[in-house]
């Protein structure tokens, strides 16, 4: 009998070590619905940090971190928080990578992520509403907001001598956000807006809604949509009555799958995506294409690869896995002053870091918070050319 | 000239060919339910689903075809898929109807306990269509995408404005008439049709004539399987396959059944189109149009657009509350629900 209890106390101390050496990280991304040909590569860059620092044996006396995906959904808000619950109850995950879709990210913030103190760092949620949000310091992105977005698009439509457009967003917050920043910058610069209509994702027709922004007379359609979603079937449906030839694109619908589809149809068609010019630039896109993921090809892949890069920095710095500590370490490991970490490097900044040193991430992307928790970014000016997105020019 | 021209062009390429294209398909899943409502007196809120059903059928057919390198050139492979769609979706239909229906027909139920089994028909079917293909898009038109591209008929009119034809739009229209040529010929001249009428006439009556009562119910839903698989179809070909979409095509079309007179196959057909073209026409900016008509001095600054396209749906609304509190028979004088 005595055997038996000290066989057991003794399994049990052993299963407790090996549940102590791993250290869970949520993946929160709308693996279904209007981004779902996105969400897989950014979750696959996101995870790519993780193993990084997995691998290396650095991280907290060889702690492995093991990413647990959730599908948010993009569009559903309660899905979203579901999820988000799941993860931080359940799974007890120490801090998110996540969310994806800007509408789903202020759910999952405002319901799970600022109530129960778990640190959210979204790669992708771009309304400029998040900027202000009651995230008490936990939330943080590393996708610029598109307060900036739609000044840049707005400039680069004026620069090409387009006086007058067409606008039409996806009826959510992120739709909303964009266009009524890229509106008014639009206007600020002399250009004249012939129509800004919504549409909703997820119908089977748009031929009423591309008939009324035909209508208006402009030449060339705004999109601010989603690549799987209505923006294509508003895209689709204009090509096929002939209403329009070219589409002036935001993030949202600036991927491989698009052009793809549609790419020979729409040349001469122009974007932006996040992206740019960026020190840290060709160690990313060195081991994004060391593990068959295309840097360029699509958005958020980058910004992805550095939310779960410091998220295990700031790990390291808090010298626990107790989710107020990371929060509170996450502005030291990702604002200079400090030694520049690039994207790869992760190894060395976990030593620097052991060791005492002041680290600066730099990453993929650049990044530097702000107070609110959001990045400055800069922008990739994207062309169709030969019926695949270009990189033009940055922003 | 050539403005009016344009103009008319520009009313055609976003008004009519979509209307019409849409009236045609409204109507031929109307037509499923006003037969079911005049042979077996209710009204079956599974028709979407049954469209849903027979449209997966003929996509994995389809697939399968298309596999097997057999394609039909320039029409779409679905085509070919369809007869077999129709079988298995008749099946379906006559299996439902043997374990469903017919206890409560030979109980003699309310019109009323019926409606209530098809919806969970209506349930059961919902399911068992994202069980065979799930609940995702699916794109299976293949062949020529235009019947009448816009390069072509700009080419050949000289116009500004292009009128398209896509194919689905012509196979729709083309379809369509064949059907309800069909089916107007077959209730009107032969002996089965006649039966069937005098059964929705006069149950009795027709009994006593020595009519067969099941095998006018079988033919029923056999007619109903057809027409609702080629409605789903041409759907699915128009505006691609979303199993979603066909449960929210049951609003307009029983506002179509109860427009054009509920158990009147040519009101059917009224009604599909008075449906389809109120909701493009009421939702469309005529601004376009009027620049091309007006002179240039009167020529409108607004969009010119009586509801935003947000409202499509409420439009079937409306003129179905309209209808049951001015005239509650519809246009051809049907039954009162």
């Amino acid at each position: 009998m005595k055997k038996l209890l000290l066989a057991t106390a003794i399994m049990a101390s052993l299963t407790g070590v090996a549940i102590a050496d791993d250290v869970k990280v949520g993946v929160l991304m709308g693996f279904t619905g209007p981004i779902e040909s996105l969400t897989p590569n950014m979750a696959a860059s996101a995870e790519l940090a993780f193993k990084e620092v997995s691998d290396s044996g650095a991280l907290l006396d060889g702690k492995k971190i093991v990413p647990v995906r959730s599908d948010s959904s993009c569009v559903d808000a309660a899905a979203a928080t579901a999820a988000a619950e799941r993860l931080v109850t359940s799974e007890k995950v120490v801090a998110l990578v996540g969310a994806s879709c800007s509408g789903e990210t202020t759910a999952v913030v405002n319901n799970v992520a600022a109530p129960n103190g778990v640190l959210a760092i979204s790669p992708s949620a771009t309304s400029p509403a998040l900027t202000s949000i009651a995230d008490k310091g936990f939330f943080f992105r590393t996708a610029p907001s598109d307060a900036r977005q739609g000044e840049v698009l707005a400039q680069i439509v004026k620069d090409r001598g387009i006086n007058e457009v067409a606008i039409t967003y996806t009826n959510n917050d992120y739709g909303k956000g964009l266009s009524e920043s890229f509106s008014k910058a639009y206007e600020k610069l002399g250009g004249k807006i012939a129509i800004n209509a919504s549409h909703e994702d997820g119908k089977a027709d748009y031929a009423a809604e591309v008939a009324a922004l035909a209508a208006s007379g402009a030449k060339d359609l705004v999109v601010f949509g989603y690549l799987d979603q209505g923006g294509k079937g508003i895209v689709q449906n204009a090509l096929d009555t002939g209403a329009y030839k070219r589409f002036i694109l935001a993030d949202g619908m600036v991927g491989e799958k698009f052009a793809a589809d549609l790419g020979a149809k729409i040349e001469g068609s122009f974007g932006t995506m996040a992206g740019g010019e960026y020190e840290g630039a060709d160690a990313w896109n060195k081991i994004a294409e060391g593990a068959k993921i295309d840097p360029k090809g699509g958005p958020y892949r980058g910004e992805s690869y550095d939310a779960a890069a410091l998220i295990s920095l700031a790990m390291q710095a808090a010298k626990s896995t107790d989710r107020a500590a990371i929060q509170a370490k996450i502005k030291d490991v990702a604002n200079a002053p400090g030694e520049k970490i690039l994207p790869g490097e992760l190894a060395k900044g976990l030593k620097l870091i052991a060791e005492g040193k002041d680290v600066d991430y730099v990453g993929a992307t650049n990044v530097e918070f702000d107070d609110a928790g959001d990045v400055p970014g800069s922008y990739r000016e994207m062309e169709i050319k030969g019926g695949k997105f270009e990189s033009m020019k940055i922003h | 000239m050539t403005d009016y021209l344009n103009a008319l062009v520009v009313f055609a390429n976003f008004v009519f060919v979509p209307a019409l294209t849409y009236g045609c398909q409204l109507a031929l899943g109307s037509l499923g339910v006003t037969m079911i409502y005049s042979v077996l007196r209710f009204s079956n809120f599974a028709q979407g689903e049954t469209m849903a059903f027979g449209t997966v059928i003929t996509i994995m057919v389809t697939w399968g075809l298309q596999s097997m390198g057999i394609t039909l050139g320039f029409l779409p492979t679905a085509l070919l898929a369809l007869p077999i769609g129709i079988l298995v979706t008749a099946l379906l239909l006559l299996a439902t109807d043997r374990y469903v229906y017919r206890y409560y027909r030979t109980k003699r139920s309310k019109s009323i306990t019926f409606v209530m089994a098809s919806l969970g028909v209506m349930f059961i079917m919902n399911g068992l269509v994202r069980l065979l293909l799930g609940p995702n898009d699916q794109n299976f038109a293949d062949g020529e995408r235009f019947f009448l591209s816009a390069d072509a008929f700009r080419a050949w009119s000289g116009l500004d404005e292009a009128l398209v034809i896509r194919t689905s739009q012509a196979l729709t229209i083309i379809l369509a008439i064949i059907l309800v040529a069909a089916l107007f010929w077959f209730l009107q001249r032969t002996k089965t049709g006649k039966a069937m009428r005098a059964y929705a006439d006069n149950e009795n009556l027709a009994l006593l004539s020595g009519i067969n009562p099941d095998r006018i119910v079988r033919i029923t839903w056999i007619i109903t399987a057809a027409l609702a698989t080629v409605a789903g179809v041409l759907y699915g070909l128009d505006k691609g396959y979303k199993p979603l979409s066909y449960y929210n095509l049951l609003l307009p079309i029983f506002a179509a059944v109860i427009v054009g007179g509920i158990g009147k196959p040519i009101g059917a057909i009224v009604g599909g189109f008075i449906i389809a073209f109120s909701e493009v026409i009421v939702t469309y900016a005529y601004k376009k149009v009027l620049t091309y008509v007006l002179p240039t001095d009167m020529a409108p600054d607004g969009l010119v657009q009586l509801l935003s396209t947000e409202y499509k749906f409420a439009v079937s609304f409306v003129i179905l509350v309209i209808v049951l509190l001015v005239k509650p028979t519809g246009i051809f004088k049907g039954k009162v629900l």
